[in-house]
């Protein structure tokens, strides 16, 4: 591992060292390092690239570290990894892709995720994109997502695009069971002339089902962000979608909500806000001392939660 | 010693100039306590507004310790030592209470301090100091955290706009402490409320955006209306 690995490493994963317990860190295609243990096991695919993550029935408190990193310019990578998540769990999975390109060439990290999660358990998964070098390629990724939940089972995703990503598409499709609850969270901060367009389809099927997503997007430069949320109610269920962007410069943020209650048991609610960044907001941490610029940078920071 | 001399304020309403502060003159003393009220519309919170930079003037000059603050930003006199605590307080999402406290302070608070600021508002911070400063406080949490951050400014001027709107006065200690601390400190408080009124030194009523009465809380108070404290007695609503 060199610098650049580290850095994104820590970017994305958080870590500044070779984990404990499970992990499989992928660097350009092939794997860097990996450790598998007998609660959370890690096998690699057979006919494809990837990996399938067993995690035994009644594991708590444990995580699994699944980091990617890219630094081939012209390099396209395609990757499946599949989540089997036993019954009654409680566990933290931490993916994410760092990209530092330096080519004229484009790079491309695509994730296709399935999760499988069992009834009662608790998951929370956590992505983080983000990319470096200032060579003329892109800098792509375009991660797919699929959650099937049991009945009672919880999941809370949270996706975070830090910076330095040139275009993304990111679709997560979730049906949820009986009583499950999904919490999306979602931040995209995208600059220059940057794309990031992300997708969600949320299937209600089970009574007392519930999803909450909320995506705070700041929009810098002339980068353009889409947001389409698609939430159908298919049983007495709740669900809510949240989209609140702030915009700079000659910035764009598109929301398209759309909730559908099939049944007249589901109630679903949408709000989106898209606008400048609040003018009373940036008064009122002047008035405690700070300049505009700093101001600003704070109002950013905290909206994205970075 | 804070000083407004001949100050006016007038807004362009679709083509019409609208007075909102006409020909202000007062002077604050350090120590001080004053109590600033009137009707409502009569201009009391645009005169905070234009001590701290919010809005400015079209004439006349504000001045402390004799050196005119006209030009400055809000940052500039924030750093001066100007705070104020809004009538409408500001709600942010993705920021914490702490966070909030942090910038009010310029430094990161401890536990303890943080307790010590809150606990003036009657608030416990455990409790609230990991939650954000958002719409999902109730209005008087809100406007509590809102005096406690301009509390913990420490500042030379302190503006408090009707701190006491929406919230119970008595489930504070003790409210001269609150507002009247600090020696050497000039703290104004916009109000309508007996309470705050009679814990004043100098009391100013505002009327259409003029000074129509001002002085020592002994000789002011007795010419109040003594139910709306925003109006001289005998005079008519509106
Ligand atoms: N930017 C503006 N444009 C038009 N009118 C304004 C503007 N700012 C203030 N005003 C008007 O100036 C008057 C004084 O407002 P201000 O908020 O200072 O009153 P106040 O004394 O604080 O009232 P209250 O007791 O209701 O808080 C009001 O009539 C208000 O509508
Ligand atoms: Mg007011």
């Amino acid at each position: 591992m060199d610098r650049i690995d580290r850095d994104l490493l820590e970017k994305v994963a958080d870590l500044h060292k070779v984990p404990v317990g499970s992990f499989n860190i992928r660097k350009n295609g092939e794997v860097l390092a990996r450790n598998s243990t007998k609660e959370i096991e890690i096998i690699p695919k057979e006919n494809k690239s990837g990996i399938n993550i067993k995690i035994k029935s009644g594991v708590k408190n444990k995580s699994v570290h699944i980091p990617v990193l890219l630094t081939l310019g012209g390099f396209k990578d395609l990757v499946y990894n599949d989540f089997y998540v036993g019954d009654n769990c409680d566990v933290t999975i931490i993916a994410g892709c760092g990209i530092h390109n330096n080519t004229c060439k484009d790079s491309q990290h695509d994730g296709i995720h399935s999760f499988h999660i069992g009834k009662n358990s608790k998951v929370k998964y956590i992505e983080k994109h983000y990319g470096s070098g200032d060579g003329e390629g892109k800098k792509i990724l375009n991660p797919i997502t699929k959650i099937f939940m049991k009945e009672g089972s919880q999941v809370f995703f949270e996706s975070l695009q830090i910076e330095g990503v040139s275009s993304t598409i990111r679709k997560t499709y979730v049906k949820l069971s009986d009583n499950c609850l999904l919490n999306i969270k979602e931040n995209i901060l995208t600059t220059d002339s940057q794309y990031a367009k992300t997708f969600f389809k949320v299937e209600l099927l089970g009574e007392n089902s519930k999803c909450e997503v909320v995506s705070h997007s700041v929009a810098k430069g002339n980068s353009i962000q889409e947001f389409v949320s698609n939430v159908i109610g298919k049983n007495k269920s709740f669900g809510h979608v949240e989209c609140d962007g702030i915009l700079l410069d000659d910035a764009r943020v598109i929301s398209l909500p759309k909730i559908d209650a099939k049944s007249k048991e589901a109630s679903l609610v949408h709000e989106a806000a898209i606008g400048k960044i609040a003018g009373e907001q940036v008064v009122k941490l002047m008035t405690l001392g700070l300049t505009e610029e700093e101001a600003q940078q704070m109002i950013i920071k905290g909206f994205l939660n970075f | 010693m804070l000083e407004i001399k001949n100050l006016s304020y007038s807004v362009d309403e679709n083509g019409v100039k609208k007075e909102i502060l006409k020909n202000i003159n007062l002077s604050f003393s350090d120590d001080k306590l004053y109590v600033i009220t009137g009707n409502n519309g009569s201009g009391k919170s645009t005169l905070l507004k234009i001590i701290m930079g919010i809005e400015k003037q079209n004439e006349g000059d504000v001045l402390y310790n004799k050196k005119s603050l006209t030009n400055m930003s809000i940052t500039e006199r924030a750093k001066e030592g100007v705070s104020i605590a809004f009538q409408k307080p500001v709600t942010f999402k993705g920021l914490k209470v702490k966070d909030l406290l942090d910038i009010t302070a310029g430094k990161s608070h401890n536990l303890s301090a943080m307790c010590e600021i809150l606990s003036k508002v009657g608030l416990c911070a455990k409790d609230y100091i990991d939650r954000e400063l958002d719409e999902r406080l109730s209005g008087g949490e809100i406007k509590r955290i809102e005096l406690a951050m301009a509390l913990s400014r420490n500042a030379k001027i302190s503006l408090f706009d009707e701190p006491e709107a929406g919230i119970d006065l008595w489930s504070f200690d003790n409210l001269t402490q609150i507002f009247s601390n600090n020696k050497n400190k000039i703290n104004i408080v916009v109000s309508h409320q007996k309470q705050i009124l009679s814990i004043a030194d100098e009391i100013i009523l505002l009327k259409n955006g003029e000074v129509v009465c001002k002085g020592e809380k002994g000789k002011v108070l007795p010419l109040l209306d003594g139910n709306g404290c925003g109006r001289l007695r005998g005079e008519q609503n509106g």
